[in-house]
Order: structure tokens, then sequence, then C-alpha cells
């Protein structure tokens, strides 16, 4: 049944007018630079998701759903995007004429980030993502004559063509033992390898694609490329949005509760991306290339809540998507803040960074504790959930391996603080932030120890969403 | 007097914390100096209510404020004191205003900065010794690290980026796995909260393994030898305060948690492993002593001195007797009082030489003779002369570890006389010495320095000279801490005594997937009905 209903996708109808706005925009020489309204158009869309119906109905022949998981996670998109927006408003490394453009791909691929919320369906995921992928492939490059940009596009898309087609290949698989794509139905399914060999294989392989936008290792190398080579606005929207968006399928797949052998492949890549992400970061110098690494370490993070599985273990893991996104943007803000004319920013560029910017400095230290781990931040919280989950499920060699990331990260992050709390330069000069710039950075980072010290209202949305999922 | 209904101890513990923030607008110094000690002493005063309404007839917890906090997880808000935090919390609060005294001339620069952490740290610490739910506590554990590391990463000597960097990666690591040994207690018990989980019983090796956990994130902060190495580097560097705070309050965080967690939780292991303990602590004391004797600067001398004297604290644990663990708590505060009041003088004197060398700071006692007075009263207390807070909880120890072992006793006494040895010859140095220069400049103490060392002074006579008020707030509570020991490791000795066997690791094969269940033998029915776990059935 198509079932349409707008008043249920008024989200999704408002970004669409918002992205005939830019088209628009994009076609007159005159209106091109007037871009401001965007991050208020944003903001918009935000509130009008928060208070979007969470009822579950199906709509679109059963291929989308409205659900308090979907909503969630559109309402983070959404969060996010206002803040990538309003982070990039100002990028000096576009000329004028490429503004508009700049921000129809990047509201295009968050509306594909939007529609892979709700999508309960193989192939309809596979679409969302493509939207979703092709905007940002776009948008990377738009750097003033960077071929490092160009670089890391390049493997961006060269793992993504790769990435989806394996995706691809795994639909059929799926399709061809279990008969349907639907989500509903392949619920229901038994999904061992006993039973049925060709759709874990499939299920395998169709989660592969997902992974990869999650960075986690062996898919992980475009991360540090993308993010050292993207200018820092571009790399604030493509390390925090389309990794939620790969969190909410891996979230809805993982419902399946697949055997033991899909999980098992997945902690170990869990492992290895923790692992590895965080002793390659260890001997960074580039603090995005740096956060490039951290991610996929993060990654390995999210991946543990997804092993463990139930209904804890999927809440805990959308928790820490939350999380992850929101400790990134913050970081990125300060990163995008500190950059003089758009270069990248090194370690030993946050020196004295106390003297020059105080509230940047604390918002660097909030964030960077965070991803630490280390309480009372949201990252504490989020990774015991984590661990919890994990602990419960049989997983303690996980949970283990987790802790212990935890000590080897811990340097690096340090390090960042310990530059910009300690290190001083005998000449700081001060960093004009703006009132808009302070008042943001210090949302954020209030919103960091939010998330950590007062996390029971999100949560107990979240586990009663992946309780629906799970019924 | 389970509930007050004011919420007592958030207020002690939140207080500074709030006017940490309130302080952010100040923009003159002196203000910032005299609201800071307004604040001290005002949370100084906080603490009468808690001194006269403490119930010294009871162990059970006291000042209990209890709240669902994360209801998903079972996390609360529960905090409450007994006898072996009374006294900690207690020492912390009182030691905020002589560090914010002692920093008066001392910082510099960012005193704003300064101030803020020092009551960021008091807020934690007291969050530390007053938390009875494991997620709270760990949350204020971890939370610690931060001020403490930019105490000494800001303010610190020359070498405080590699001081404060190899404190924070120390204690940090350490901690990773007390997180993985609480989430472990929660999956098995379905609780966070401490007195709930020190209801339940676990098999010998679920306490083996939470054991070591925990025991790992304890000694490095005690420290126990071989984990001490940040100790001297972090001492030396930081600025007096942030010494002061080291040795009064964070070392004894690790043996406050071998009393909180390890003995009640883990009793069987704590009696497995006792004997490794008691080993470490005795090297703690011979390698502390001895390396205290080499040193030539005076805050490295102290500092091995800790870890000397955290040494004889760790045996009074783990030889489980009740003089023992009466004297270990007493000595925890003791040496708070006793250290810090070092640290005090060494920065006191620092002052003064811009040098904290032996060598630039001999003869003083003419020019200084109330300091060499003090010196004189600290380091005396320090090597346990008897009058002084430190004879007489050395002496409970050495009564303890004697109990239990002759040859222990023994080596308690060659200690003794190695402490004996070096701080006589800090003592002889800094106060008789030769003159190393002349010093017409160096004025005696001032009146602040009076304020802040006399109250140290007046305790180190009255914990030594009158110790009754403070072992009726403990005693009781070791009393309770002590015979739920021993009826624990009892039960878990008689239930399973294959289990007790070294070899253990051996069985893992067929036990493997019991290694972190409770022992579900009915000969060792637990307490109370084991509550639902984490999730349901």
């Amino acid at each position: 049944m198509l079932n349409f209903n707008p008043s249920l996708i008024i989200p999704e109808l408002f970004m669409a007018a918002v992205l005939i706005a830019l088209f628009v925009q994009c076609l007159s020489d005159r209106l091109k630079d007037k871009v401001s309204w965007i991050v208020g158009a944003a903001f918009l869309g935000t509130l009008l998701t928060a208070f979007s119906p969470t009822h579950p109905q199906f709509m679109f022949y059963e291929s989308f759903r409205i659900d308090a998981l979907s909503q969630f996670f559109k309402t983070i998109i959404f969060l996010g995007l206002t803040i990538c927006a309003g982070n990039a408003i100002r990028i000096r490394s576009l000329s004028n004429a490429n503004r508009a453009d700049y921000f129809l791909f990047m509201f295009l691929s968050a509306f594909g980030l939007l529609l892979l919320a709700s999508t309960v369906e193989l192939f309809t995921m596979y679409l969302a993502l493509e939207l979703a992928s092709f905007s940002l492939f776009i948008m990377l490059p738009l750097r003033n004559q960077d071929l490092g940009a160009v670089e890391g596009t390049v493997k961006y898309v060269l793992f993504g063509a790769v990435a989806t087609a394996i995706g691809l290949y795994g639909i059929s698989y799926i399709m061809a033992g279990m008969h349907t794509t639907y989500l509903r139905e392949l619920l229901g399914m038994e999904w061992s390898f006993a039973q049925h060999p060709m759709a874990m294989i499939g299920l395998t392989l169709f989660l592969l694609t997902f992974l990869y936008k999650l960075a986690l290792f062996p898919f992980h190398f475009w991360a540090p490329d993308v993010y050292q080579g993207a200018s820092n606005e571009t790399a604030t929207f493509a390390a925090t949005m389309p990794k939620v968006g790969a969190i909410v399928i891996l979230v809805r797949l993982m419902s399946f509760a697949p055997g033991i052998e899909v999980k098992a492949i997945l902690a170990v890549l869990a492992v290895v991306s923790m692992t590895l992400g965080n002793l390659i970061a260890l001997r960074q110098n580039d603090v995005k290339r740096l956060l490039g690494y951290s991610s996929v370490s993060h990654a390995g993070f999210v991946v543990i809540g997804l092993v463990a599985g139930g209904a804890y273990g999927l809440a805990a893991a959308s928790y820490y998507a939350l999380v992850y996104m929101l400790m990134n943007l913050t970081i990125f803000w300060v990163v995008t803040r500190i950059s003089r004319d758009e270069k990248n920013v090194l370690i030993t560029d946050l020196r004295g960074l106390y003297s020059s910017s105080p509230i940047l400095a604390f918002v660097l230290a909030v964030s960077a504790f965070a991803l630490v781990g280390l309480p009372p931040t949201a990252g504490f919280i989020g990774k015991l959930f984590l661990f919890n989950t994990a602990w419960a499920e049989g997983f303690q060699w996980l949970v283990i391996i987790g802790v212990i990331n935890t000590a080897l990260a811990i340097f690096y992050y340090l390090n960042l603080v310990r530059h910009a709390y300690t290190l001083d330069e005998s000449t700081p000069s001060k960093i004009n932030l703006g009132p808009a710039g302070g008042s943001v950075a210090l949302v954020l980072a209030l919103g960091v120890l939010y998330l950590g010290i007062m996390p029971h209202g999100i949560f107990n949305l979240l586990l009663h969403a992946s309780q629906g999922l799970l019924s | 007097m389970p509930m007050t209904g004011f919420p007592m101890l958030s207020v002690l513990i939140f207080f500074p914390l709030v006017a940490a923030i309130a302080l952010i607008p100040f923009r003159n110094a002196s203000a910032i100096k005299v609201f800071t000690l307004v604040v001290s002493l005002v949370e100084c005063l906080l603490l009468l209510p808690i001194i006269v309404a403490f119930d010294t007839t009871t162990a059970s917890f006291q000042f209990v404020e209890k709240l669902a906090w994360i209801e998903a997880w079972n996390i609360q808000y529960y905090l409450g004191i007994d006898g072996i935090s009374v006294l900690m919390v207690l020492l912390t609060v009182f030691l905020l205003p002589l560090c914010v005294l002692c920093s008066w001339r001392y910082i510099g620069q960012r005193i704003k900065e300064f101030n803020i952490s020092l009551l960021l740290m008091t807020s934690v610490c007291l969050g530390i010794f007053c938390a009875l739910d494991f997620v709270l506590f760990y949350i204020f554990w971890e939370a610690m690290l931060v001020p403490m590391y930019l105490l000494i990463a800001v303010w610190g000597g020359p070498y405080r980026r590699y001081a404060s960097l190899k404190f924070f990666i120390y204690t940090l690591t350490g901690s990773t796995l007390f997180l993985a040994a609480i989430v472990a207690f929660y999956i098995n018990t379905g609780t966070f909260s401490i007195p709930e989980l020190m209801n339940h019983y676990y098999s010998f090796q679920f306490q083996f393994w939470t054991f070591l956990g925990m025991t790992l994130a304890f000694a490095v902060k005690v420290p126990i030898y071989p984990l001490h190495t940040w100790l001297p580097a972090a001492h030396v560097e930081a600025p007096t305060a942030g010494s002061v705070l080291l040795a009064s309050i964070l070392l004894k965080m690790g043996s406050y948690g071998f009393l909180r967690f390890c003995l009640p939780l883990t009793p069987a292991a704590s009696d497995y492993f006792a004997p490794l303990m008691i080993v470490l602590g005795v090297i703690s004391i011979i390698v502390g002593s001895f390396l205290a004797l080499g040193q030539t600067d005076m805050k490295k001398l102290i500092a091995y001195s800790s870890v000397a004297h955290m040494g004889f604290v760790t045996l009074g644990i783990f030889v489980f007797a009740f003089r023992g663990i009466e004297g270990a708590i007493m000595h925890m505060v003791n040496h708070g009082v006793i250290t810090g009041g070092l640290f005090l003088m060494v920065g006191l004197i620092y002052e003064r030489s811009h040098s904290r060398e032996l060598a630039d700071n001999r003869g003083v006692s003419t020019a200084l003779p109330a300091y060499t007075g003090f010196l004189l009263l600290f380091s005396l207390a320090a090597f346990g002369f008897p009058g002084t807070n430190g004879f007489f909880s050395k002496m409970l120890v050495l009564l303890g570890v004697f109990h239990a072992n002759f040859w222990l006793g023994v080596f308690f006494i060659i200690g003794m006389i190695l402490g004996l040895a070096y701080l006589l010859r800090l003592l002889l140095i800094v106060g008789w010495g030769k003159p190393s220069q002349v010093q017409p400049d160096w004025k005696d103490m001032n009146l602040r320095e009076w304020i802040y060392l006399a109250p140290l002074g007046l305790l180190v006579l009255y914990l030594g000279l009158a110790p009754g008020k403070a072992l009726s707030f403990i005693d009781p509570s070791i009393d309770n801490l002590l015979s739920d020991f021993q009826r624990e490791r009892n039960m878990i000795r008689q239930a399973a005594p294959e289990q007790r066997l070294p070899h253990f690791l051996a069985e893992r094969t067929n036990t493997e997937s019991d290694i972190f269940l409770r022992v579900e033998d009915p000969a060792i029915a637990p307490k109370k009905d084991r509550s639902t776990g984490a999730f349901g059935e």
C-alpha cells in the first residue's frame, strides 16, 4: 500500500523545499551568495523532526517506516546539519559563485541520510545511501587548488564504489536465500549459517557497505585522507553525518540478531579497528588526520554495541552515535576556528591556545576528554553503556580490549590539551572568535557534558525505540 | 541516623564546584584569593554539623542520599559516609584553606584558574570519599585527574610537562581495568550500589579477577612498588598546594579503595593475594626509605618517604587485624597531616631560597627559628616520635603486624629505623648544617605562614596525645568490616577448598563459562535473594 500521509514526512518535505530553494539560488547569479538563511532552516528542521509523531507506521509500499528510532536519528541528523552549516557558513576556500552549490550538495547529502534513517527495504537503503554518498563526492574536492582534497576524494569514491558494489552483490545473496528484501519479513527469519548460509554471506557483504561508511577496519583507508584533504568545514560534515547514517542502518540490520558467525567477524574487526586506529593516531601531527584515525577507533567502539545486540546493545550503539557526532562536531568546530587561511591545523598550532582564546581551549579540552572517554563527559557514559551490554552478552574480552584501548588513546588526546594549556607561545595573538563562534562552541561543550551527566532521558527513548525494532 | 533530610554531603561536594563557577567572572587577583579563602572557610564550617551529628555507635552509612539517576542501568546518585571515609572527608576539607593560603604568593600567574582548579579538586576528592555507587565513584575517580593534571602541568616546575603527562597516563591506565571490574560486578548482580554489592557473595575466580582489576588502579594511586615512579616526578614538579593535595588526599584514595572495595567485595581474593600485597608493602617501605636517604632534593626526599609511609598503610590493611586496619586508617590521616606539613615547609623555604636542594638550604636555624621548630615537629612526627600522631598510628599498625607475623614486625622496625635516618638527615642538614650562604634577607615565618602551619602542628599533637575521638569515629566500621570479611572469607574457604588451589587457571577449561558467575553452591546461601540481573531474566 502506498499509504501516503504527508503529515508523517513533514521533515522530509521541508528538506525537499529547502533543496528546491537552494537549487533556484544556484541558478541565479544575484542570489548565489545569500545563503545564511540555511542555518536557521536546518534548525527549524531539527525542531520539526523533534516534535514529529513517532508511532510506528509504514509508508510507500512498506519500504519506508516512521518509528522512534528513525525520528531520533533524523533529529540528530538535522541537528548535526545545523552545526555543520553554521560551521561552513563563512567558508573562504570557496568563491562566492560556488557557495549555494556547496550547500545544495551538503543538504542533498543530508537528505539522503534522512531517507536512510527511515528505509526498511534493502534496495531503498541502497538508493538512499547512494544519494547521500554522491552528493558528498562532489562536495569533498571543493577546496581551492588543493591536490590533497582531490586525492582524498578519489580514494573515497573508489572505495565507495567497490563497497557499494559489494553491498549490492550481498543483496542478491539475501534475496536468493530469503526471497525477500523487506526488513519486516527478514526480521522473522532464522539468521544462522546452518539454516541460511547464503543469506548470512549476503548479510555480511551488505554490512560491509555500511562499515565502509563507518570507516571500520579494513575499510578505513579513506578516512584519514579525506579528513586531511578536505577543507575543515567539509571534513566536519564528512566526519560526522555519514557515520550517523551508517549506524542507523547497522542498528536496523543487527536487529535480526544474526548468528555468532557475523558477530564474531564484527567483534574481530572492532578489536582491530580500535587498536589500530589508536596506535596510528599516536604518531600524527595533523589534527584532522589524527581525528581521522581516532574515528577509526571510535567505529570499533560503536561496533561493540552492535555485536552485543539486543535492545540494550542497539540502544547503546545509537546513543554512542549521538555522542560520537557531538564530540566530533565540537572538536571540529574548534579546529575550524583555529585554522588560519583555511589551512590544516597541526598539533603545534594549538600552542598557547589558552592565551589566545580561553573559550576554545576549554571546549577543546572538553571534547578531547570526551573522546578519551573520561568522566563526566558523554564519551565515558557512552562507553560504559557499550561495555555493560557487551559484558552481559558474554563478550568480556571485547570489553577488556576496549578499556585497554582507552589507555592507548589517552596520550594523543591529552597531547592536544597539553599543547593548548601548557605550551605557551611568546606572543600569542588573540583569535577573533565573534559572539556566535564562542557561544556555539560553549553550547556544544555543554551538550557533551550534559549527555554525560544526564543520559537517562535520551537513553530511555532509545531503549524503547530499539525494543520496538525487535518486536 | 540514616537520613537527615538535608543533603549535607551534596552541599559539601558541590559548594566548591559552584564557587569555582562563580569565580569565572572575577578579574582582580586579590579579590579572587580572598573569595577562595572565604569559600574554603565556609566549607570548613559546613563540616561542623557532620562532626557533631556523626553517630559513633553504628557502622552503617550516614548522611545517606539516594536518588535514581540512570534508571535503565540502575545507576544511582548515592552518597554516604561511614567510619572509613569520614576522616578522609574531614582532612580533605581541612586542607583546602591551607592550600589557598600557601599559594597566596607562590602562584604568580593565572591565579583565577589556579583557585578554580583547587576548588574543583576539593569537590571531586570529596565525591570520591562519599560516593556509594560504583559509577558515581568512578566518575569522581577519573574526573580527579583533570584538575590535578592542570595543577601540575600549568603551575609546576621546569619538568612539569613530563611529570604531569606521566601522572595522567599512569593513573588513567591503572584505572581502565577497574572499569571492566565495575562492569563485571554490575552484570553479575544487577546493581552498582556498593552497600548492596557488599551483600552478595562471589565465586573465588570472580573475586580473583576483579580484585586484580581493582587493585591495579589502587596500587598505582597508593603507590605500591613498582608502580610508584610517577610519584616523585609529580611531587617534585607540582606547586606546593599540588604536592600537599597529592600527598595528603590523592595517595589515600588508593588505600581507601582497598578498604572500601577489595576487602568487603573480594574477601577471598584479598586473602589469597595478601602475601603479595604484604611483600610489595615491605618492599615499598624499604626501597622508599633507601631512595629517600639518597635524595638531595627536599621534595623528592619527602616524596619517596611517602612511598615508604604508604607501605606501612598497605601492610596494616593486609594483615587483616583490627589494630592493623585501625592504624592504617589513622596513618592515612596522620600521613596526610605530617607530609602535608612537610611539603608546606619545603614550599616555605623555597619562597626564600628559590631552591629545594638540601645544599642550598643548610643551617637555617639561626635565621628561621620558628621554621626550624615546625620542621622539627613534623619530622619527629614523621618518624614516629612518641607523643606525636605518627607514633600513635605506627604503633597500632605495628601491633597488628606483630600479631600476624613476627618477622614482618622485624621488617617494620627496620623500616622505621630507616625513616629515622632519612628524616634526621633532612632535619640536621636544614636545621643545623653548616650554613650554605649568608642569609641576611631571609625573614622568619610571617603571620600567613603561621596561620597555615599552626593548625597542622596542633593536629600533630592533638592526634598524637588524644586520638580517642578520632578512633571512636572509625572503630565501629572497622569492626563491621573485619567481621564481614572473616565470615565471607571462611565461607569461600569451606565451600570450595579446591578453588583455593593456586593452579585454578588450569581448571578454566571446564569452568570457563562460570568464571564470572556467582557461586551457585547451596552451601553458601546468599544473605539476600539475588536481585534480578541487568536484563531481567
